[in-house]
């Protein structure tokens, strides 16, 4: 009981980083590696912000999200925007824009890594024992949980229950249909690519709460956030977030019952088992 | 019988002329430059056999250091028990099955799956090694003795190289090397005319990865003391797709022409600035995909070509370009 639901505490903010991902590549239709990259940026400056001017992580989120929007936003329209016009295909713009992200990758870990040098940082918040159904949890745990939650829900609204979500997922199922009826196919890429972005430093600011983080770790969150969009279905919120939920309780179930040396072992034994027998993810439907 | 255009075999005989020529090196030369001459037949031998698959298929493996690591521990293992050509041997067979492992898993689905499962390899086997030597070896590392010198790395390596691109030669003579070309071309119509598109990357993924263990187990010796981060560091598949892409895919040894520049570069970089290293990969993926992205070759090529189509459409010229 006490390892489902620190799985699922942890599951919280991983939905929220996968959330991030498949905005970015199910409706933008970029695969952006250096996705973990804006989580460990974002890391950095709430830690920033909370020791050098004492500022409230939380509070924080009102500043890194809509930053990381703007950041996200030009990366969107400068970098990847003559990819897109250049690619003659699907497959083109693939590898274009994994390449590029690469690069983007390398340049923001290198950057980061002059900035704050390669040691491992955490700091103090709300490090207060809170319990559940008799068992006690960091407070930090608890309130990251419930902010993802609460964001995820305010994503959830957006997407089915306004005009523009409705055009973001339109977007997702079919850029050229959604032209037919007078969406802006480039404009609604580049705000769900933004979004995302800001998404992705959300979660940062709320794992940096109760995670160790360093300049490095960006690619492993990458690779958890792909696995976890993939098992969810490209472009799917409900299946990213049973996924992301599925894949922090069976992290935590290797890492407290085999070893925590294990943890990237679990993620990959969970996608060669969604390669093989989902690989739609899992309310996904059968290709014809 | 074999039907083999004459300018394919000129090149094919200054190839061994070149390889011939590289393989006085050594006496000529020894410490800092031999040593540089090490790893740049490392990444040659490398980037060409990671080209055999990623450039015909345009599937960005980045599984390199997987297969390296993967040779290295083959040596790291074994030394003690059986001479080194069987090391050699085992990491082939370890390289090639991985690689059909990896490929039966990813490739019969879309390319996104393959980059991504190739992207965290590496580490998973870094990770998987670790444990067990923790909970079961007792020590992290292993050591390698042998009484190899730079000179035998340099001759193992160059000898790599060469078995690497006649495969890569011969594989184009070859129906494989011709499916390939057409699902490159089209994967719709290569699945018409009835290529099993999966089973060929898997092939080549598999020659590919074999090639690259070899690599691996080669270099273990000079480490002396085999660690997973060293034997399993993300790095070595970066590096080789940046060189490979920087010198261009789309013939035999444009890989080569990245190689040499680049491996020069980042051991000024890493011997110099060791800071800098991320920001000028990161630098060199950028400078690829928006200023060269058919690489040094392919841009090259392009030129010529335009240069000849002026050419061409002079009236002088015409005839003797119809051959």
């Amino acid at each position: 009981m006490l390892i489902l639901l620190t799985g699922l505490l942890l599951g919280g903010t991983y939905t929220l980083i996968a959330l991030g991902l498949t905005l970015q590549y199910g409706v933008a239709r970029i695969m952006n590696l250096a996705n973990g990259e804006t989580l460990v940026a974002a890391c950095f400056v709430t830690f920033w912000l909370y020791t050098g001017f004492g500022i409230d992580p939380l509070l924080g989120l009102l500043v890194i999200g809509p930053g990381a929007f703007v950041v996200n936003w030009l990366i969107y329209t400068w970098l990847m925007q003559p990819l897109v016009k250049r690619a003659s295909n699907r497959g083109m713009l693939e590898v274009d824009s994994i390449l590029a992200t690469f690069g983007l990758l390398f340049l923001f870990q290198g950057l980061m890594l002059q900035a704050f040098g390669g040691s491992y940082f955490n700091y103090e918040f709300l490090a207060q024992p809170f319990s559940i159904m008799g068992n006690s949890f960091g407070l930090n745990r608890v309130v990251a949980f419930v902010a993802a939650a609460v964001i995820a829900t305010g994503l959830y609204v957006f997407l089915y229950h306004t005009d523009r979500g409705t055009a973001v997922r339109a977007v997702a199922v079919d850029p050229r249909a959604a032209r037919l009826v007078a969406i802006d196919v480039r404009k609604t890429a580049a705000f769900a690519f933004a979004l995302g972005g800001a998404i992705t430093a959300c979660a940062g600011t709320l794992l940096s709460t109760f995670y160790t983080f360093n300049t490095s770790m960006g690619v492993i969150f990458t690779m958890k956030a792909l696995i976890i969009v993939i098992m969810g279905g490209v472009g799917d919120v409900r299946g990213a977030v049973l996924a992301a939920l599925v894949l922090g309780v069976t992290e935590t179930l290797v890492a407290s019952l085999l070893d925590p040396g294990l943890t990237l072992a679990a993620n990959y034994a969970l996608f060669i088992v969604v390669l093989l027998f989902r690989p739609q993810g899992i309310f996904g439907k059968r290709p014809a | 019988m074999m039907n083999i255009p004459r300018n394919e075999l000129l090149a094919l005989g200054a190839g061994l002329a070149g390889a011939a020529v590289l393989a006085f090196l050594p006496l000529v030369t020894e410490g800092f430059w031999l040593s540089l001459s090490v790893n740049i037949m490392l990444y040659a031998a490398i980037c060409t056999a990671w080209a055999l698959f990623s450039g015909p298929t345009y599937l960005v493996s980045l599984a390199s250091a997987a297969f390296f690591g993967v040779g290295t521990y083959s040596v790291a293992i074994f030394i003690d028990v059986l001479p080194f050509p069987a090391l050699i041997l085992i990491a082939v067979v370890a390289g090639a099955l991985l690689a059909t492992l990896v490929g039966l898993a990813t490739l019969r689905l879309s390319g996104v799956y393959f980059v991504i499962f190739t992207l965290g390899l590496a580490e998973l086997l870094g990770q998987i090694v670790t444990w067990v030597q923790t909970n079961f070896g007792g020590t992290i590392g292993l050591y390698v003795f042998t009484d190899f010198t730079e000179t035998h790395l340099y001759w193992m390596l160059l000898a790599l190289t060469v078995v690497v691109f006649v495969t890569g030669w011969l594989i184009n003579r070859s129906r494989l090397g011709l499916a390939l070309r057409i699902i490159g071309n089209d994967e719709a119509v290569a699945r018409h005319v009835g290529v099993d598109t999966a089973r060929t990357r898997v092939i080549l993924f598999a020659v590919s990865g074999a090639f690259i263990a070899v690599a691996g187990a080669i270099m273990a010796p000079r480490y002396g003391y085999i660690t997973p981060d060293a034997a399993f560091n993300p790095m070595t598949s970066f590096l080789v797709v940046i060189m490979a892409l920087l010198g261009g895919t789309r013939r035999l040894w444009g890989p080569l022409v990245g190689v040499v520049p680049f491996t020069v570069v980042m051991d000024f970089i890493s011997g110099h600035f060791p800071n800098q290293t991320a920001v000028i990969m990161g630098l060199a993926f950028l400078a690829i995909v928006y200023v060269l992205p058919d690489g040094v070759t392919g841009q090259l090529e392009t030129l010529f070509r335009r240069r000849r189509s002026i050419d061409k459409s002079l009236p002088a010229t015409t005839a003797e370009e119809g051959r």
